[in-house]
């Protein structure tokens, strides 16, 4: 009567998927999750100041993209900046030069970032591990530099002001972040819904794969560079649909959106919410937003101390961060996601030979 | 010009070689490997026996010379590119995806032959439609009452028989299996030979093994590496008989 979807049989479903305990298991526990979360998103702004719920989505959905790339397929960008920021940018330029509605300019900025994720993924995943942090930072520091010189077009140490806020003439999503919020929570809504269509696909299947065992998958036939590159490309361009509400949200646009210091904030809200569950990032995000705002409105300066030492806390002490610890609280894991963890954590499932 | 034998050769290689860093792992190596025949390759450790695999598939670009599959040359394909080819390969160091059962490894490899495996944007239950032959596969190997153990949790044996069934999934003319019994205790052992010779029938196998009792009931053909060149080729009492060999393994001693 309430979810015609939900089965009976909860383990066979749940069990089948190729992923990591997930985001939304195909059962009637996933389905509850995935309520509660909708029931607190909607509630957000009641009990947080409005622009602060409204960059806890924003993160989230930054977080959970990147948590695509480096939770299922085991790439870690450290240059996902580029495109939340390059994003930033273009979705700022189209509301303020073309009057777009902002779910528009959020959509053309995802779109420019997947169109520069492209040539960054196709060079950078013949590298993997530290080597392709590498490779990305230095992409996202070739854009930050050109963001800073093109000064006629990006406003370069000024940023973007007065990025407008328009939504189709309804004054009160344009004026009143309060009212922004419920406009652009659907669109961070469908980008999570889509990571979660992605990560629960065939592909998503072949990307856990090679993120396990690249060797395996390739005797089995599978491109594995392929695959990296494309989910690279969908992961850049949930961080620009992201990184483009976020700038029309706060109606103007800095150069520290394609900083290296947001590429490293993302990193650190993705894993110390836990990766591979895409659940963590949502955690992670609401844990250091609220944190940062709650330094921030005291007046306390060091706010890279506390949040930097919270995440040495979490990682040392909650190795799967923030979201695998709950689970196992809750008594929600199961041995065949153990086995995951371990096979991330290890970096391979080889065993010796005998 | 006629060939010795009158089938035609499935696998081949012609001056096949491979430096590491001035190291010749393998030295200008001819190997042909009938159609339908079980080849094995031994030799002892270092011979360049796995090195020598890694060529075949593509796992590593030789230095020089040519590889052929029923007259088509796959020298410097990828290893992808030559799974679609038709020749599959296991492992010697067992190679799984931990968290995934028996049946969801197959699936995943007949994906792998069929195609698909890009679509992001469709659910994953595409893939019950291999579900079926992926039990039979599953069956075929043993590991029927297994279908739905994480292949973490499974015994030693167990993950030797899932690589089979990986390798049958992709239905392939030529199967390279790296050291099938490696580490197995004598019942696996004949298990296994069974199985082999079960699912030989109507491929090509390749096999790399130490177990000479496993070599002599399998093997049509011999061909012992020493040092990364061909020592001796021929049927397993050929080459069990000649000096050349004895003296590699036993050492210059033994027959005194």
């Amino acid at each position: 009567m309430s979810s015609p979807t939900s089965t009976s049989d909860a383990t066979g479903t749940g069990a089948a998927l190729a992923g990591t305990g997930g985001f939304l298991g195909r059962s009637r526990r996933g389905w509850l999750l995935v309520g509660l979360g909708l029931v607190l998103a909607l509630a957000l702004p009641w009990f947080v100041y409005p622009p602060v719920a409204m960059d806890i989505a924003c993160w989230a959905l930054f977080a959970v993209a990147l948590d695509l790339l480096l939770g299922y397929a085991g790439l870690l960008s450290f240059g996902h900046a580029a495109f939340w920021g390059g994003s930033a940018y273009v979705a700022g330029l189209a509301a303020i030069e073309w009057g777009l509605p902002f779910p528009l300019a959020a959509l053309l900025g995802a779109v420019f970032a997947m169109a520069l994720a492209w040539p960054v993924g196709v060079l950078s995943v013949r590298r993997s591990g530290i080597y392709f942090a590498m490779v990305t930072l230095a992409f996202a520091q070739m854009l930050f530099f050109v963001v800073n010189q093109w000064r006629g077009l990006t406003g370069g140490e000024n940023g973007l002001q007065g990025v407008p806020a328009h939504f189709f003439g309804v004054e009160a999503v344009e004026d009143q972040a309060f009212y922004f919020y419920y406009a652009a929570l659907p669109i961070i809504v469908a980008g999570m819904w889509f990571a979660w269509r992605v990560v629960h696909s065939p592909f998503g299947r072949v990307l856990v794969a090679t993120r396990d065992n690249p060797a395996r998958a390739r005797a089995l036939g599978y491109d594995v560079e392929r695959y990296r590159v494309l989910v690279f490309v969908l992961s850049a361009g949930l961080a620009g649909l992201a990184g483009g509400i976020f700038a029309i949200s706060h109606g103007f646009v800095s150069l520290q959106e394609v900083a290296w210091q947001t590429s490293g904030k993302v990193v650190l809200i993705t894993v110390l919410g836990g990766i591979g569950t895409l659940w963590g990032g949502i955690a992670g995000a609401v844990v250091i937003v609220l944190l940062e705002d709650f330094l921030a409105s005291s007046g306390f300066d060091g706010i890279g101390i506390i949040t930097g030492a919270v995440f040495i806390v979490v990682v040392l002490l909650f190795r799967r961060g923030v979201w695998g610890t709950l689970s196992d609280l809750l008594g929600r894991r199961t041995g065949r996601s153990h086995a995951v963890e371990r096979s991330i954590s290890a970096g391979d499932g080889e065993e010796p030979t005998a | 010009m006629t060939p010795p034998d009158p089938r035609p050769v499935a696998l081949s290689a012609r001056g096949l070689t491979k430096d590491f860093r001035g190291f010749r792992a393998v030295k200008d190596v001819d190997l042909d490997v009938v159609d339908g025949e079980v080849h094995a390759l031994v030799g002892p450790n270092g011979a360049g026996k796995t090195t020598l695999f890694n060529l075949l598939t593509g796992f590593i670009p030789p230095t020089a010379g040519t590889i052929t599959v029923h007259g088509r040359d796959i020298t410097g394909r990828t290893p992808e590119q030559i799974a679609h080819e038709g020749v599959a390969r296991s492992f010697q160091i067992t190679s799984l995806f931990d968290h995934l059962n028996p049946r969801e490894h197959v699936e995943l490899a007949l994906q792998g032959m069929a195609g698909g495996g890009l679509r992001f944007w469709r659910s994953d239950s595409v893939l019950r439609r291999f579900r079926g032959r992926a039990e039979e596969l599953v069956e075929e190997v043993g590991l029927a009452d297994l279908v739905e153990r994480p292949a973490g949790e499974l015994a030693y044996g167990q993950k030797r028989a899932l690589e089979m069934a990986l390798v049958l999934a992709l239905d392939p003319k030529v199967m390279l299996l790296d050291e099938p019994t490696a580490g197995m205790g004598r019942e696996d052992v004949d298990r296994t030979i069974a199985l082999v010779r079960r699912i030989a029938t109507g491929r090509t196998v390749v096999f790399v093994d130490h177990n000479m009792h496993v070599v002599g009931s399998l093997a049509d053909h011999v061909t012992v590496l020493m040092a990364g060149e061909v020592l001796a080729r021929g049927t397993y009492d050929e080459v069990r008989t000649d000096e050349r060999v004895i003296t590699a393994y036993l050492g210059e001693d033994s027959h005194a």
